[in-house]
């Protein structure tokens, strides 16, 4: 054993206990899911878990490193964060793919933990969207126990799993239904007003905090989130710099328009808890790989985050822009690591003595 | 609506509730002191005294004894060599048996010629020193020079020189005077206890110093885990009648509060700039050891032969304060602790933050020993963890007090890109050790950083090197052409 310099004195903090304490934020959420889709978010989970694992296992042994390093905890938090961003409507070859393509091509083709440019399993997860849309804009509607796919049904949900709709008997129409965005999305293509497409959304902000707004599965419960969010942010495994900055630009820039044209822009709050926004600020920018390193580096990212989301659900194609947002300001990651760094003890900003 | 904002800032500030300033950055280890408030012992005379010519920062002492010759405690035995510099003295009256290279308290595990002295158990002092005790009427230039001959060097654990920091130009105006009793070190109480044991002298150190520097601003600056010296110091101050100039501030404790540059922060909410010192800013800071040693070798004329070690650890039975002979091998210390067996244990000389790793027993005890902590190898085991690779978590930035960012430092170091680690300023590193406490992946940043910086300085002496050979044959080359000319 040699001992290199000091400290010779340790925190006892591991990467093991970050990502477990990580993984232990989203139980709630993924018990909300559980809730919602009965056996398909079981389904679910299982596989993207399980698959990244084994993906992980493969290509350690093929790359000859040490085989411990699956147990750090990185791979399986993947799994579980892949698994919260799919639509419960996806079929097992879907999962599989996406999990191997998250870990394979997403993380250890960069290097492996800590080398990856990308949050693997956002990367994943817009490969999926752009590769299959359908499954991928397909969202079933919560809690449904209809005759033929009942969701809380051992057997039923596994035919729906490994065969899709044909196998119970079902169209895509019967058993799906809009998000909030979405619908609102069409519905401003359409001349209708932001507020009176909501009303026949019959959209109620208490159901969109508690969670039972059709959704990816993790989406669900903004209460469910937050409660992770905030525990983790309590004991220090996240700093607060990303999620506030994030979530406060969105409702800057949505409260900012809709008071210029209440019709055409949404309200902040329902900004704020629709789609993936509240998971994304929490647990995918927060990633420490892939984002800025320094609180101030942080807070920039997190105001572009929140730019980026708002302009791309206002103007873009897609419904949803939370994930494209975090994708995109990952690239820039370390550009902003490069550029925006503290200011040193001793120097004025700008460098000089 | 003001004026009740400020009662009630001023009511935190009495209550010590919020300090006005704080540096950024910091942790919390575990304190670990165990020594806290035990009576500080005297270390009997070793067999043998070992003195290194170099225990401070700075240029090493040439000897100016023989083999053979009889030495009193406290004289002169080794004199300066260049201006960054204090002399060394005999620890002890005895003979002087060798002058040959030995191992010191150095990470390189290198030697250095040092002056072996066996003890006659006498202890019979040298008088050449007289006491100064009405140092108030005496001019600062004589005092700094008492200061310096008597070979005091920064007892907290750094060993600058003491009396180079004494500066008397008028250009700069030392206004506060600043005295350093935070030891953010855990395991370390030996600042704590000389407070406890010599107030009365720490003070009246204090004054020593404000006199020489014409000042009459003080701060006694002591963490929060000892509230005890703080009554003491406080009486101390009312009994001399110094409370006036002099004021305690108790801070919230936060490693690394000991820095100089992170205690002037707090106290003063000023930086000092890049590549300056604490005098550029007006202030003059001296760890509570330093000032003590200051009040002997004015007040009673005594040379710096003696200091206050923590001699603690895990594995160590009987742990405590103690008055230890520089010289001392610490071996014998240990011994005086009860530890007799050195298996499965491996010694720290300094704090667990800063502290390196002795590699030999027979390393004496210098003026920068603040303590000795034996460790089991089990414990710090769980330091020193296998290196997992950096997640970016930016944790290290968080604690640095430095505000830097070591992760992308030492991630520069180790890939030997020393120009980019250089821009992310890597020669203002303190070596606090934060950002190694904290990393979950274990990384040994400081390590690192030690690494990069021992290479550029290789680097630049290389560049030196060569620009210099590169004028001289220049030189040789136009005379050539002038001689055939």
């Amino acid at each position: 054993m040699i001992f290199l310099s000091s400290p010779h004195q340790h925190s006892g903090n591991s990467i093991q206990l970050t990502m477990f304490s990580v993984i232990i934020a989203l139980i709630p959420a993924a018990m909300v899911s559980v809730y919602l889709y009965g056996w398909l978010a079981v389904f679910l989970l299982t596989t993207c878990i399980g698959m990244s694992l084994l993906t992980e296992y493969v290509v350690l042994r093929m790359m000859k490193r040490d085989t411990a390093r699956l147990w750090d905890g990185s791979a399986a938090l993947t799994g579980l964060f892949l698994a919260l961003v799919l639509p419960a409507a996806v079929p097992w070859w879907i999962a599989v793919f996406a999990a191997v393509f998250a870990i394979l091509l997403g993380k250890q083709l960069y290097g492996g933990l800590g080398y990856n440019l990308f949050n693997p399993a956002l990367a994943a997860r817009v490969v999926l969207l752009i590769s299959f849309p359908l499954y991928m804009t397909s969202w079933l509607i919560p809690m449904h126990m209809g005759a033929m796919l009942d969701m809380y049904d051992f057997s039923s949900s596994l035919s729906f799993f490994f065969l899709g709709p044909d196998a119970v008997k079902q169209t895509w129409d019967a058993i799906t239904m809009a998000t909030p965005l979405g619908y609102v999305k069409t519905e401003l293509t359409q001349g209708v007003t932001v507020g009176e497409a909501l009303a026949n959304y019959q959209y109620s902000t208490l159901n969109a905090f508690i969670g039972r707004e059709a959704g990816s599965l993790g989406e669900g419960s903004a209460l469910a989130l937050l409660m992770g969010g905030i525990w983790l942010m309590a004991r220090h495994t996240i700093s607060w710099h990303i999620p506030v900055s994030y979530l406060l630009t969105v409702a800057v820039f949505a409260g900012i328009f809709n008071l210029i044209n209440p019709d055409v822009y949404a309200p902040p709050l329902f900004h704020l808890l629709a789609g993936g926004l509240i998971l994304c600020a929490f647990f995918m920018a927060t990633d420490p790989v892939s984002s800025p390193s320094s609180g101030i580096g942080k807070i920039v990212f997190g105001v572009g985050c929140g730019v980026l989301t708002w302009v791309i659900r206002t103007y873009g194609n897609y419904p949803e822009g939370a994930m494209f947002a975090v994708i995109l300001m990952n690239c820039i990651t370390p550009l902003i690591d490069y550029y925006i760094r503290p200011r040193v003890y001793g120097y004025k900003r700008g460098k000089q003595a | 609506m003001f004026k009740l904002f400020d009662m009630l800032k001023g009511l935190g500030e009495q209550l010590h509730l919020k300090p006005q300033h704080s540096f950024t950055g910091g942790v919390h280890p575990q304190e670990m002191k165990k020594t806290a408030g035990l009576p500080s012992m005297t270390c009997p005379l070793p067999k043998q005294i070992i003195l290194p010519m170099k225990q401070h920062i700075g240029d090493a002492c040439e000897p100016m004894v023989k083999v053979g010759d009889y030495v009193l405690r406290g004289q002169q035995i080794a004199k300066s060599q260049g201006y960054l510099s204090v002399p060394v003295h005999a620890s002890t009256s005895g003979t002087v048996t060798k002058i040959e290279d030995h191992v010191i308290a150095h990470p390189s595990g290198l030697g250095l010629p040092c002056i072996f002295i066996e003890p006659d158990g006498k202890d019979e002092a040298d008088e050449s020193l007289y006491p100064l005790p009405n140092y108030r009427s005496i001019d600062p230039v004589e005092l700094r020079e008492r200061v310096r001959s008597a070979g005091l060097a920064g007892l907290g654990g750094a060993a600058f020189p003491t009396f180079i920091k004494l500066v008397l130009d008028q250009q700069y105006k030392i206004e506060t005077v600043v005295l350093n009793g935070i030891e953010c070190e855990p395991w370390l109480t030996n600042d704590h206890q000389l407070m406890l044991e010599k107030a009365h002298e720490i003070v009246t150190g204090m004054d020593i110093l404000m006199h020489m520097v014409d000042s009459n601003q003080g701060i006694i600056a002591i963490e929060d885990n000892k509230m005890d010296t703080v009554d003491v110091m406080q009486r101390t101050l009312v009994d001399m009648g110094l409370d006036a100039s002099i004021r305690i501030e108790v801070l919230p404790t936060k490693y690394p509060q000991g820095g100089e540059k992170q205690l002037i922060q707090v106290l003063t909410g000023k930086e000092v700039p890049a590549g300056r010192l604490p005098i550029h800013i007006g202030i003059l800071s001296q760890n509570v050891g330093t000032t003590k040693a200051i009040y002997d070798a004015v007040c009673l004329g005594e040379a710096l032969t003696e200091r206050m070690i923590t001699v603690s650890g895990d594995a160590l039975p009987q742990p405590t304060n103690m008055r230890v002979r520089l010289g001392t091998p610490v071996a014998w210390l240990l011994e005086q602790c009860g530890l007799s067996d050195a298996d499965g244990i491996k010694v720290l000389h300094g704090g667990p933050m800063m502290g390196d790793i002795l590699t030999d027993m027979r390393i004496p005890v210098v003026k920068a020993s603040n303590g000795i902590l034996a460790m089991r190898v089990v414990t710090l085991m769980l330091a020193h963890h296998q290196e997992d690779p950096c997640i970016r978590c930016g944790d290290c930035g968080d604690v640095c007090p430095a505000g830097l960012m070591p992760n992308l430092l030492a991630m520069h170091c180790k890939e030997e890109q020393f120009e980019k680690a250089e821009d992310y300023n890597l020669f203002d590193c303190i070596e606090c050790g934060a950002c190694s406490y904290v990393c979950p992946s274990h990384i040994p940043l400081v390590h690192y950083f030690r690494f990069g910086k021992g290479q550029v300085a290789q680097i630049r002496r290389e560049k030196s090197f060569a620009e210099e050979s590169r004028q001289r044959s220049e030189i040789r080359d136009a005379r050539i052409a002038q001689e055939l000319a």
